[in-house]
Protein backbone atom coordinates (compact mmCIF):
# COMPACT_ATOMS: atom_id res chain seq x y z
CA UNK A 1 0.00 0.00 0.00
CA UNK A 2 2.70 2.54 0.98
CA UNK A 3 4.87 1.86 -2.52
CA UNK A 4 1.79 1.88 -4.64
CA UNK A 5 0.75 5.73 -2.12
CA UNK A 6 4.21 6.81 -3.56
CA UNK A 7 4.65 5.98 -6.65
CA UNK A 8 1.11 8.02 -7.22
CA UNK A 9 2.18 11.31 -5.70
CA UNK A 10 3.06 13.67 -7.95
CA UNK A 11 6.14 14.65 -8.74
CA UNK A 12 6.84 17.96 -9.06
CA UNK A 13 3.69 19.37 -6.63
CA UNK A 14 2.94 19.24 -3.27
CA UNK A 15 -0.36 18.17 -3.62
CA UNK A 16 -0.64 14.06 -2.59
CA UNK A 17 -3.48 11.95 -4.34
CA UNK A 18 -5.28 10.73 -0.80
CA UNK A 19 -5.66 7.39 -1.65
CA UNK A 20 -7.98 6.64 1.26
CA UNK A 21 -10.75 9.15 -0.01
CA UNK A 22 -11.01 6.63 -3.01
CA UNK A 23 -10.61 2.82 -1.54
CA UNK A 24 -13.09 1.65 -4.58
CA UNK A 25 -10.64 2.52 -6.82
CA UNK A 26 -7.80 0.44 -5.50
CA UNK A 27 -9.83 -2.87 -4.74
CA UNK A 28 -9.67 -5.63 -7.62
CA UNK A 29 -12.93 -6.65 -7.69
CA UNK A 30 -16.27 -5.12 -7.38
CA UNK A 31 -18.37 -5.79 -4.27
CA UNK A 32 -21.54 -6.17 -6.40
CA UNK A 33 -23.27 -3.60 -4.49
CA UNK A 34 -22.76 -0.82 -6.73
CA UNK A 35 -19.17 0.02 -5.59
CA UNK A 36 -15.99 -0.08 -8.03
CA UNK A 37 -17.93 -1.09 -11.42
CA UNK A 38 -19.60 -3.99 -12.16
CA UNK A 39 -20.67 -7.01 -10.51
CA UNK A 40 -18.06 -9.82 -11.13
CA UNK A 41 -18.91 -12.23 -13.71
CA UNK A 42 -19.48 -14.82 -11.42
CA UNK A 43 -22.66 -12.66 -10.19
CA UNK A 44 -23.67 -11.51 -13.55
CA UNK A 45 -23.74 -14.87 -14.85
CA UNK A 46 -25.45 -16.89 -11.96
CA UNK A 47 -27.81 -14.01 -10.92
CA UNK A 48 -29.00 -13.62 -14.62
CA UNK A 49 -29.78 -17.47 -14.74
CA UNK A 50 -31.36 -17.08 -11.11
CA UNK A 51 -33.61 -14.80 -12.57
CA UNK A 52 -34.23 -17.09 -15.79
CA UNK A 53 -35.20 -19.77 -13.56
CA UNK A 54 -37.38 -17.40 -11.67
CA UNK A 55 -39.30 -16.71 -14.61
CA UNK A 56 -39.78 -20.63 -15.53
CA UNK A 57 -41.15 -21.46 -12.02
CA UNK A 58 -43.59 -18.29 -13.02
CA UNK A 59 -44.37 -20.45 -16.35
CA UNK A 60 -45.08 -23.42 -14.45
CA UNK A 61 -47.49 -21.51 -11.94
CA UNK A 62 -49.30 -20.99 -14.85
CA UNK A 63 -49.76 -25.10 -15.48
CA UNK A 64 -50.40 -25.09 -12.34
CA UNK A 65 -53.13 -23.05 -11.73
CA UNK A 66 -54.56 -24.65 -15.01
CA UNK A 67 -54.25 -28.02 -12.98
CA UNK A 68 -55.70 -26.85 -10.21
CA UNK A 69 -58.81 -25.09 -11.51
CA UNK A 70 -59.32 -28.12 -14.37
CA UNK A 71 -58.38 -31.16 -11.82
CA UNK A 72 -62.03 -31.96 -11.86
CA UNK A 73 -63.23 -31.04 -15.31
CA UNK A 74 -62.73 -35.19 -16.26
CA UNK A 75 -65.57 -35.17 -18.64
CA UNK A 76 -67.36 -38.28 -17.50
CA UNK A 77 -63.55 -40.31 -17.98
CA UNK A 78 -60.77 -41.83 -15.43
CA UNK A 79 -60.21 -39.72 -12.28
CA UNK A 80 -56.64 -39.13 -10.77
CA UNK A 81 -57.65 -41.32 -8.04
CA UNK A 82 -58.30 -44.17 -10.59
CA UNK A 83 -55.33 -43.27 -12.98
CA UNK A 84 -52.11 -42.66 -10.50
CA UNK A 85 -49.78 -45.41 -9.28
CA UNK A 86 -48.12 -43.69 -6.21
CA UNK A 87 -45.59 -46.68 -5.97
CA UNK A 88 -44.70 -45.30 -9.25
CA UNK A 89 -44.00 -41.65 -8.00
CA UNK A 90 -42.29 -43.00 -5.00
CA UNK A 91 -39.03 -44.32 -6.91
CA UNK A 92 -39.65 -41.47 -9.59
CA UNK A 93 -39.22 -39.08 -6.47
CA UNK A 94 -36.45 -40.96 -4.77
CA UNK A 95 -34.51 -41.42 -8.09
CA UNK A 96 -35.04 -37.23 -8.40
CA UNK A 97 -33.98 -36.61 -4.79
CA UNK A 98 -30.71 -38.55 -4.96
CA UNK A 99 -30.18 -37.20 -8.66
CA UNK A 100 -30.00 -33.80 -7.14
CA UNK A 101 -27.94 -35.13 -4.65
CA UNK A 102 -25.25 -36.33 -6.51
CA UNK A 103 -25.52 -33.02 -8.62
CA UNK A 104 -24.30 -31.32 -5.33
CA UNK A 105 -21.19 -33.59 -4.88
CA UNK A 106 -20.18 -32.77 -8.36
CA UNK A 107 -20.49 -29.17 -7.13
CA UNK A 108 -18.10 -29.70 -4.55
CA UNK A 109 -16.23 -31.48 -6.94
CA UNK A 110 -15.24 -29.04 -9.05
CA UNK A 111 -14.84 -26.39 -6.38
CA UNK A 112 -11.51 -29.12 -5.19
CA UNK A 113 -11.11 -29.78 -9.36
CA UNK A 114 -11.74 -33.37 -8.70
CA UNK A 115 -12.08 -34.55 -12.17
CA UNK A 116 -12.87 -38.67 -11.84
CA UNK A 117 -15.02 -37.80 -9.07
CA UNK A 118 -16.71 -34.81 -11.03
CA UNK A 119 -17.02 -37.25 -13.92
CA UNK A 120 -18.54 -40.36 -11.94
CA UNK A 121 -20.86 -37.59 -9.88
CA UNK A 122 -22.17 -36.18 -13.12
CA UNK A 123 -22.39 -39.58 -14.78
CA UNK A 124 -24.56 -40.89 -11.57
CA UNK A 125 -26.82 -37.63 -11.54
CA UNK A 126 -27.61 -37.95 -15.29
CA UNK A 127 -28.20 -41.79 -14.68
CA UNK A 128 -30.75 -41.49 -12.25
CA UNK A 129 -32.24 -38.39 -13.96
CA UNK A 130 -32.28 -41.35 -16.73
CA UNK A 131 -34.18 -43.62 -15.00
CA UNK A 132 -36.63 -40.91 -13.90
CA UNK A 133 -37.76 -40.10 -17.60
CA UNK A 134 -37.95 -43.65 -18.50
CA UNK A 135 -40.47 -44.04 -15.71
CA UNK A 136 -42.24 -40.90 -16.23
CA UNK A 137 -42.20 -41.90 -20.35
CA UNK A 138 -43.53 -45.51 -19.07
CA UNK A 139 -46.14 -43.99 -17.27
CA UNK A 140 -47.07 -41.44 -20.11
CA UNK A 141 -47.25 -44.41 -22.23
CA UNK A 142 -49.40 -46.82 -19.94
CA UNK A 143 -51.76 -44.21 -19.70
CA UNK A 144 -52.27 -43.57 -23.22
CA UNK A 145 -52.68 -46.99 -23.97
CA UNK A 146 -55.60 -47.16 -21.71
CA UNK A 147 -57.19 -44.29 -23.42
CA UNK A 148 -56.45 -41.30 -20.85
CA UNK A 149 -54.54 -39.67 -23.17
CA UNK A 150 -54.10 -36.03 -23.09
CA UNK A 151 -57.11 -35.39 -25.20
CA UNK A 152 -59.79 -37.50 -22.79
CA UNK A 153 -60.51 -34.97 -20.79
CA UNK A 154 -59.28 -31.23 -19.68
CA UNK A 155 -57.98 -32.55 -16.47
CA UNK A 156 -55.68 -35.45 -18.45
CA UNK A 157 -54.92 -32.28 -20.81
CA UNK A 158 -53.72 -30.20 -17.92
CA UNK A 159 -52.13 -32.82 -16.25
CA UNK A 160 -49.93 -34.05 -19.31
CA UNK A 161 -49.13 -30.32 -19.86
CA UNK A 162 -47.53 -30.32 -16.38
CA UNK A 163 -46.23 -33.24 -15.77
CA UNK A 164 -44.66 -33.45 -19.69
CA UNK A 165 -43.07 -29.66 -19.54
CA UNK A 166 -41.05 -30.85 -16.61
CA UNK A 167 -39.93 -33.71 -18.43
CA UNK A 168 -38.98 -32.16 -21.17
CA UNK A 169 -37.48 -29.29 -18.71
CA UNK A 170 -35.36 -32.60 -17.45
CA UNK A 171 -34.52 -33.71 -20.72
CA UNK A 172 -33.00 -30.58 -22.15
CA UNK A 173 -31.11 -30.95 -18.12
CA UNK A 174 -29.69 -34.48 -19.32
CA UNK A 175 -28.36 -33.18 -22.57
CA UNK A 176 -26.71 -30.43 -20.72
CA UNK A 177 -25.09 -32.55 -18.58
CA UNK A 178 -23.98 -34.39 -21.57
CA UNK A 179 -22.19 -31.80 -22.99
CA UNK A 180 -21.11 -30.52 -19.35
CA UNK A 181 -19.01 -33.74 -18.69
CA UNK A 182 -17.36 -33.07 -22.14
CA UNK A 183 -16.46 -29.48 -21.51
CA UNK A 184 -15.13 -30.70 -18.16
CA UNK A 185 -12.90 -33.74 -19.64
CA UNK A 186 -12.44 -31.56 -23.05
CA UNK A 187 -11.25 -27.65 -21.88
CA UNK A 188 -10.76 -28.93 -17.42
CA UNK A 189 -11.73 -26.53 -14.98
CA UNK A 190 -11.80 -22.91 -17.04
CA UNK A 191 -13.67 -20.55 -15.19
CA UNK A 192 -16.09 -20.54 -17.69
CA UNK A 193 -17.04 -23.71 -17.84
CA UNK A 194 -17.10 -23.50 -13.89
CA UNK A 195 -19.45 -20.57 -14.31
CA UNK A 196 -21.48 -22.77 -17.23
CA UNK A 197 -21.80 -26.04 -14.37
CA UNK A 198 -22.85 -23.12 -11.48
CA UNK A 199 -26.25 -22.76 -14.12
CA UNK A 200 -26.57 -26.23 -14.39
CA UNK A 201 -26.29 -26.84 -10.73
CA UNK A 202 -29.18 -24.33 -10.56
CA UNK A 203 -30.84 -25.81 -13.54
CA UNK A 204 -31.39 -29.26 -12.10
CA UNK A 205 -31.89 -28.46 -8.39
CA UNK A 206 -34.96 -26.27 -9.38
CA UNK A 207 -36.20 -28.76 -11.44
CA UNK A 208 -36.42 -30.84 -8.31
CA UNK A 209 -38.17 -28.18 -6.34
CA UNK A 210 -40.79 -28.34 -9.01
CA UNK A 211 -40.98 -32.03 -8.79
CA UNK A 212 -41.88 -31.47 -4.99
CA UNK A 213 -44.70 -29.26 -6.10
CA UNK A 214 -45.90 -31.88 -8.72
CA UNK A 215 -45.67 -34.73 -6.51
CA UNK A 216 -47.65 -32.89 -3.53
CA UNK A 217 -50.49 -31.41 -5.42
CA UNK A 218 -50.58 -33.74 -8.17
CA UNK A 219 -50.04 -36.97 -7.05
CA UNK A 220 -50.73 -36.77 -3.28
CA UNK A 221 -53.43 -34.43 -3.31
CA UNK A 222 -54.82 -35.77 -6.60
CA UNK A 223 -55.58 -39.04 -5.72
CA UNK A 224 -57.28 -37.84 -2.18
CA UNK A 225 -60.88 -38.89 -2.70
CA UNK B 1 -9.76 -15.99 -7.23
CA UNK B 2 -11.55 -18.82 -8.75
CA UNK B 3 -15.32 -18.43 -10.18
CA UNK B 4 -16.71 -21.52 -8.20
CA UNK B 5 -14.70 -21.78 -5.02
CA UNK B 6 -16.17 -20.37 -1.82
CA UNK B 7 -15.57 -16.95 -1.05
CA UNK B 8 -13.20 -16.06 1.14
CA UNK B 9 -13.54 -14.83 4.33
CA UNK B 10 -11.88 -11.73 5.20
CA UNK B 11 -14.61 -9.76 6.04
CA UNK B 12 -15.39 -8.04 1.93
CA UNK B 13 -19.30 -8.21 1.94
CA UNK B 14 -19.17 -9.22 -1.62
CA UNK B 15 -21.93 -10.88 -3.10
CA UNK B 16 -22.35 -14.66 -3.88
CA UNK B 17 -23.79 -15.58 -6.73
CA UNK B 18 -27.40 -18.00 -6.55
CA UNK B 19 -25.62 -21.36 -6.03
CA UNK B 20 -22.74 -20.36 -4.41
CA UNK B 21 -21.60 -22.18 -1.16
CA UNK B 22 -20.63 -19.29 1.45
CA UNK B 23 -17.90 -18.81 3.87
CA UNK B 24 -19.12 -20.37 6.18
CA UNK B 25 -18.19 -23.77 4.95
CA UNK B 26 -15.38 -24.18 2.99
CA UNK B 27 -13.49 -27.62 1.63
CA UNK B 28 -15.04 -30.92 0.77
CA UNK B 29 -16.21 -32.47 3.74
CA UNK B 30 -17.93 -29.75 5.42
CA UNK B 31 -20.05 -29.01 2.49
CA UNK B 32 -20.46 -33.13 1.93
CA UNK B 33 -21.89 -32.71 5.43
CA UNK B 34 -24.38 -29.93 4.49
CA UNK B 35 -25.47 -32.15 1.51
CA UNK B 36 -25.92 -34.66 3.51
CA UNK B 37 -28.03 -33.20 5.95
CA UNK B 38 -29.93 -31.67 3.02
CA UNK B 39 -30.52 -35.17 1.65
CA UNK B 40 -31.78 -36.57 5.09
CA UNK B 41 -34.13 -33.71 5.68
CA UNK B 42 -35.56 -33.86 2.14
CA UNK B 43 -35.74 -37.76 2.20
CA UNK B 44 -37.70 -37.55 5.41
CA UNK B 45 -39.94 -35.04 3.96
CA UNK B 46 -40.66 -37.24 1.24
CA UNK B 47 -41.26 -40.09 3.43
CA UNK B 48 -43.80 -37.96 5.81
CA UNK B 49 -45.49 -36.58 3.02
CA UNK B 50 -45.84 -40.56 1.17
CA UNK B 51 -47.48 -41.07 4.42
CA UNK B 52 -49.48 -38.73 5.18
CA UNK B 53 -51.52 -39.14 2.11
CA UNK B 54 -52.26 -43.37 2.47
CA UNK B 55 -52.20 -42.97 6.68
CA UNK B 56 -56.45 -42.78 8.16
CA UNK B 57 -54.56 -41.62 11.43
CA UNK B 58 -55.07 -37.88 10.44
CA UNK B 59 -58.40 -36.40 10.02
CA UNK B 60 -59.46 -36.44 6.52
CA UNK B 61 -59.77 -33.31 5.66
CA UNK B 62 -56.53 -32.07 7.18
CA UNK B 63 -54.74 -34.45 5.15
CA UNK B 64 -54.46 -31.90 2.35
CA UNK B 65 -53.16 -29.12 4.56
CA UNK B 66 -50.53 -31.18 6.12
CA UNK B 67 -49.24 -32.45 2.33
CA UNK B 68 -48.65 -28.88 1.04
CA UNK B 69 -46.97 -27.82 4.42
CA UNK B 70 -44.34 -30.73 3.86
CA UNK B 71 -44.28 -29.62 0.42
CA UNK B 72 -43.18 -26.44 1.49
CA UNK B 73 -41.02 -27.60 4.07
CA UNK B 74 -39.16 -29.51 1.45
CA UNK B 75 -38.84 -26.70 -1.30
CA UNK B 76 -37.27 -24.29 1.74
CA UNK B 77 -35.13 -27.67 2.65
CA UNK B 78 -33.71 -27.87 -0.95
CA UNK B 79 -33.06 -24.05 -1.56
CA UNK B 80 -31.13 -24.02 2.03
CA UNK B 81 -29.01 -27.09 1.90
CA UNK B 82 -28.90 -27.45 -2.10
CA UNK B 83 -29.48 -23.91 -4.10
CA UNK B 84 -27.27 -22.49 -0.57
CA UNK B 85 -29.59 -19.34 -0.54
CA UNK B 86 -29.59 -18.13 2.89
CA UNK B 87 -30.76 -14.76 4.53
CA UNK B 88 -27.08 -13.24 4.97
CA UNK B 89 -26.30 -9.94 3.36
CA UNK B 90 -23.92 -11.42 0.76
CA UNK B 91 -27.17 -13.01 -0.75
CA UNK B 92 -29.74 -9.78 -0.80
CA UNK B 93 -30.23 -9.76 -4.57
CA UNK B 94 -30.70 -13.64 -4.96
CA UNK B 95 -33.48 -13.68 -2.14
CA UNK B 96 -35.34 -10.68 -3.14
CA UNK B 97 -35.20 -11.82 -6.57
CA UNK B 98 -37.09 -14.93 -5.07
CA UNK B 99 -39.53 -13.07 -3.45
CA UNK B 100 -40.56 -11.30 -6.06
CA UNK B 101 -40.89 -14.66 -8.18
CA UNK B 102 -42.55 -16.33 -5.26
CA UNK B 103 -44.79 -13.48 -5.05
CA UNK B 104 -46.07 -13.58 -8.92
CA UNK B 105 -46.45 -17.44 -8.44
CA UNK B 106 -49.03 -16.17 -5.69
CA UNK B 107 -50.61 -14.12 -7.68
CA UNK B 108 -51.42 -16.57 -10.91
CA UNK B 109 -52.28 -19.51 -8.93
CA UNK B 110 -54.74 -17.83 -6.59
CA UNK B 111 -56.38 -15.34 -8.82
CA UNK B 112 -56.61 -18.15 -11.39
CA UNK B 113 -58.25 -20.18 -8.73
CA UNK B 114 -60.48 -17.03 -7.04
CA UNK B 115 -61.63 -16.24 -10.41
CA UNK B 116 -62.25 -19.28 -12.09
CA UNK B 117 -64.76 -20.69 -8.94
CA UNK B 118 -66.47 -17.32 -9.24
CA UNK B 119 -67.06 -18.03 -13.01
CA UNK B 120 -68.17 -21.69 -11.97
CA UNK B 121 -70.87 -20.32 -9.42
CA UNK B 122 -71.80 -17.52 -11.63
CA UNK B 123 -72.11 -19.76 -15.07
CA UNK B 124 -75.86 -21.14 -15.55
CA UNK B 125 -75.65 -25.04 -15.04
CA UNK B 126 -75.90 -27.06 -18.70
CA UNK B 127 -79.48 -28.02 -18.38
CA UNK B 128 -80.21 -24.94 -17.79
CA UNK B 129 -79.40 -23.86 -20.67
CA UNK B 130 -80.89 -27.27 -22.34
CA UNK B 131 -84.07 -25.91 -21.43
CA UNK B 132 -83.60 -22.01 -22.57
CA UNK B 133 -82.97 -23.41 -25.78
CA UNK B 134 -86.29 -22.42 -28.53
Amino acid sequence: MSTSESALRLPSSSVALDLRAAPVLIRGEATGHGEGGPAPKRIVVGFGFWIFLLSDIVMFSAFFASYAVLGDATAGGPTAAQLFDLRNVQIETACLLLSSFCCGIASLAVEQRYQQLTQLALLVTGLLGLAFLALEVQEFAGLIARGAGPSRSAFLSSFFALVGCHGAHITAGLLWLGTMMAQFYAKGFRPDICRRYLCFSLFWHALDIIWVAIFTIVYLIGVRP
Amino acid sequence: MNDITPAVDDGSTDDLAPGQRGAGQPGFAAGLRSYLIGLALAGGLTVAAFWAAQTHLIYGPAVSMALVTLGIAQMGIHLVFFLHITTAPDNTNNVLALAFGILIVFFIVSGSLWIMSNMNHMAVPMQEMMRMQP
